[in-house]
């Protein structure tokens, strides 16, 4: 499912850069394959781009250069209208003027299908998301949840191979959020509708996606399956961006053999970590290790684990975990998670301690 | 509800009704809210509300006929104005005295031309008539000095006049006049009218009355040493024409009773002189029934005549009825100003809605210029702008010259673009367009562009994309322009006064010309509260159909 070589892909983004001033790229050399089926999140910080990738597949803006095919076919000049793909938007675009039912049969309608077939589907998509009741309503008569769905049944009423959605989440709270992650990952994968989800909620991403393409700047920094991404970011800002991460600066001593490297950090500590855009020895690199892979008690440290000496700054309780920040090698910010057991320490600031972790949970990555 | 544990109203923690508490708590705000619009209010209501009232109040007030002619218009109600005759003697009698004092008081000149608006030629008979009143009086008053040379003397007349009494007839006198003038005459006469006299020369004694007040107090005069004027000696011969009074004189014997007397005694001297052929002889119009009418129809204190004038009636002998063809105008008037207003509406529409459309879609810096370029006429006096586009549309203009050098015009056969209602239309369409095109843009601005891409990925076409989802969101901008480019042009005056001629002019102008030319307030009146009572109903029809919610002046 997600072979990036596969030739049969259903949505393919060739070389594709976009310019709206003539003078900077806000998209560069994009490259990007989807089969059929598949559920790709875009991912970045407001302004990498992910929009304009997501508009430029639906028609709103042009590629300033490069291929979009669909299908195997290119679609650069036709317009939207002909594109047949359906879409939510941020905030939802429910025509305010229309009922519910209107608004559902407005794609129907401009496809100049019957009345009967008009009122079978517009039944069918608002039982599918659970609005069976709502046809006679006007949207703003409706909650935030409710547009959704209705905004969502209207992108799916005309049956689209292809769908896009703009952050269509963003709105509501985080309970409702959660719930229609779900609801919204399960009709894809039911309908078997191919979707790209753009959304700069990197838990979003992790959750509802088969395979989550981080923006930055204007290119796809990593694309991989949700694991993978958090688990092997490629470079330090997909280890940035995607979750929580602690960052030791240094600078490579050694590549050794055994698929670990030797680094030398800033505060002049010897640590060994996992080459991953590191070659040789003499490069600056920065290692980031995740919270949740710090150890703090030492009696359950692993085999072959290293230490480091560490000072307790900040005690935070957030219920399930508790969150610690620490001064690791000169670093104040450096923070470990640690799950509320009834035999973890609740430890108070000033404490001295040491902290472990496996050279494998380790990545030295660009600097 | 729950949370109440007993029936009965909701109280607050201190027992009393909730609604009275949140109404106490409540009345701080609303005064501070009063005491805040105050001063504008106020101003309004004095420097507007109050003047446009009495305005109005015109069209329905009409006391200056019964005011100037109290005992004439009292005496007409008898008078059948079928017969197709002049009215008898005791109207001309009751005419004489009041048209003398209104004369006197130069207040005839004002009922005339108030009379005038409804039958022409009014004004002049009422003029000349009151001129000549005098020469009337003179019949009497010269045989009268003749017999009793005394009665020529101001200091006579005092004394005979002066006595004891209750001086009810002098009070009721000054109130008429206070009825007729617009000062009032307050003050003392100097005059205590003997009851004696009074009772034995009624007439006599209200026309020395009447001149006592108007000499004391308008002229400021000693009454006791001045003569009264001819009207005096015309009541004294009407008095000595009843044998009860002559024989009551002879008996009398107060002061100056021998000087009574002596004319009781050469009654045969006195003229036997009838008011109506006087005043015929004066104007033979005064035998015109058609004058007499006008006076009966107009002599109530309150009329609808000016709104039948205003709407192309009149009242004859049986009531409203249409007026001669030919003098009908106000209804074409109206139709026309609706017409035209809906007509420079529409255009503003057309010419507008592109323009807020790009306004609204363009980016800010470019926008800001344009938005600049539609106020740019605003920061133009509409004299200077109206004044340009008589330039441009004139024969000799600047249009048409160029359709002449571009060859699309004849040059016998230049467009006729101004003068008539296509000038009008052209540059009110062009005064008014802003005010089109700001509520259009306000409210074109809050429509996000992701419903027409909304509506594009649904599979819509550009055309239908707009018409089905720009569009009905845009109507509550169009609902406001309307509103407001319609009541703007319904009252517009400027404008169609220099480009429009006379095909071109709007009720307003003619508004205008009966408040400052014609001096028909009243007629002026009524038809401003036609106009304002049309865009009343306009405005509440608007609300049936279209409904007020749907006017959206911005966000």
């Amino acid at each position: 499912m997600t072979d990036l070589a596969n030739d049969q892909s259903f949505v393919k983004f060739d070389r594709v850069q976009k310019s709206y001033d003539g003078e900077n790229l806000v998209v560069k050399d994009l490259n990007l394959a989807m089969p059929k089926g598949e559920f790709l999140t875009m991912l970045g910080p407001s302004g990498s781009g992910k929009t304009t990738c997501l508009m430029m597949l639906a028609g709103f803006e042009t590629a300033t250069h490069g291929e979009i095919l669909l299908d195997g076919k290119p679609i650069n000049n036709i317009p939207p209208h002909k594109r047949g793909i359906g879409m939510v938007f941020q905030n939802y675009a429910l025509f305010p003027h229309m009922t519910v039912a209107e608004n559902l049969a407005f794609p129907l309608e401009v496809r100049k299908l019957d009345k009967s077939v008009r009122e079978e589907k517009v039944k069918r998509a608002l039982d599918m998301v659970q609005m069976g009741a709502f046809g006679g309503r006007r949207p703003a008569q409706l909650s935030g949840g409710q547009q959704q769905r209705i905004a969502l049944a209207r992108a799916l009423v005309f049956e689209p191979e292809l769908v896009l959605m703009d952050e269509p989440l963003g709105a509501l709270d985080k309970q409702l959020r959660e719930h229609m992650q779900f609801e919204i990952t399960r009709l894809a994968h039911d309908l078997g509708i191919t979707t790209v989800y753009v959304t700069h909620d990197q838990t979003e991403a992790l959750t509802m996606s088969d395979r989550v393409a981080v923006f930055e700047d204007g290119r796809i920094q990593q694309l991989a399956p949700p694991d993978t991404l958090y688990e092997e970011p490629e470079n330090s800002f997909v280890a940035q961006f995607i979750g929580e991460n602690n960052t030791l600066e240094g600078v490579v001593t050694e590549m050794k053999g055994d698929g670990l490297c030797e680094v030398k950090l800033d505060g002049g500590e010897i640590i060994y970590a996992k080459p991953v855009n590191v070659t040789k020895a003499g490069d600056r690199t920065r290692v980031s290790i995740r919270p949740e892979r710090v150890e703090m008690n030492k009696e359950r440290l692993q085999e072959g684990a290293h230490t480091l000496k560490a000072e307790v700054l900040e005690f935070i309780y957030m219920g399930d975990i508790f969150r610690t920040r620490l001064r690791v090698a000169g670093n104040e910010e450096f923070v470990v998670k640690t799950r509320n057991a009834p035999d973890q320490p609740r430890l108070t600031p000033g404490t001295q301690l040491e902290i472990g972790w496996l050279p494998e949970d380790c990545r030295a990555l660009d600097a | 509800m729950s949370d109440t544990t007993s029936s009965g109203p909701m109280l607050a923690a201190d027992g009393t009704p909730l609604k009275t508490s949140l109404a106490r708590a409540l009345r701080r705000q609303k005064i501070r809210a009063l005491a805040l619009i105050a001063p504008l209010l106020l101003f309004v209501m004095i420097t507007f509300i109050i003047p446009i009232a009495t305005m109005l109040f015109r069209s329905v007030e009409n006391q200056i006929v019964s005011a100037t002619l109290p005992e004439a218009t009292a005496a007409l109600q008898a008078w059948d104005q079928t017969s197709g005759e002049a009215p008898s003697e005791d109207v001309f009698q009751a005419l004489f005295f009041d048209l003398f004092k209104a004369a006197e008081a130069k207040e005839h000149t004002k009922l005339g031309t108030r009379l005038n608006y409804e039958q022409t030629g009014t004004s002049s008979l009422f003029r000349t008539s009151g001129r000549n009143l005098d020469d009337v009086g003179e019949e009497w008053q010269d045989p009268i000095e003749d017999i009793a040379p005394a009665l020529e003397d101001g200091e006579t007349w005092y004394a005979m006049m002066s006595g004891t009494g209750s001086n009810d007839l002098l009070e009721a006198r000054r109130a008429l006049w206070n009825d007729m003038v617009p000062d009032t005459f307050n003050g003392d006469v100097g005059l205590t009218l003997s009851d004696e006299i009074a009772g034995m020369l009624p007439l006599t004694a209200a026309a020395y009355s009447d001149w006592a007040i108007f000499e004391a107090l308008e002229e400021e005069r000693d009454i006791s040493t001045r003569d009264p004027w001819e009207a005096v000696y015309a009541a004294l011969g009407l008095d000595l024409r009843n044998p009860e009074t002559v024989a009551a004189v002879n008996a009398y014997s107060g002061p100056h009773a021998e000087d009574l007397q002596l004319v009781t005694a050469n009654l045969d001297q006195m003229p036997d002189l009838m008011f109506r052929d006087a005043f015929a002889d004066l104007d033979e119009d005064w035998l015109d029934p058609e004058v007499w009418q006008t006076i009966k129809i107009y002599s109530p204190d309150y009329t609808s005549g000016y709104f039948l004038n205003a709407i192309d009636m009149e009242k004859g002998p049986d009531g409203a009825q249409m007026r001669p063809e030919n003098q009908q105008i106000y209804i074409t008037l109206f139709i026309r100003t609706l017409w035209m207003s809906l007509v420079i509406t529409g255009s503003c529409i057309l010419l507008g809605y592109p323009v807020a459309w790009l306004l609204a879609n363009l980016p800010l810096r470019t926008a800001n210029v344009l938005m600049i370029l539609v106020l740019l006429p605003f920061w133009t006096s509409l004299l200077v702008r109206t004044s340009a586009w008589k330039v441009l549309l004139q024969q000799q203009g600047v249009i048409n010259e160029i359709l002449v050098w571009l060859g699309f015009v004849d040059d016998a056969n230049r467009l006729i673009l101004m003068n008539n209602a296509t000038g009008t239309v052209i540059a009110m369409t062009h005064i008014l367009l802003p005010f089109m095109i700001l509520p259009l843009y306000s409210v074109m601005k809050t429509i996000p562009p992701s419903y027409l891409r909304a509506a594009k990925s649904l599979g819509a076409t550009n055309w239908t994309a707009f018409w089905r989802v720009y569009f009905p969101q845009s109507v509550p901008g169009i609902g406001a322009g309307s509103i407001l480019v319609f009541i703007l042009s319904i009252g517009y005056y400027i404008t169609p006064e220099i480009v429009g001629g006379t095909d071109g002019v709007f009720i307003s102008n003619r508004i205008a010309y009966h408040i400052s030319s014609s001096l028909n307030w009243g007629l002026a009146a009524a038809l401003g509260t036609i106009l304002l009572a049309v865009v009343l109903v306009l405005y509440w029809l608007y609300d049936r159909i279209v409904g007020i919610d749907n006017v959206k002046l911005g966000g």
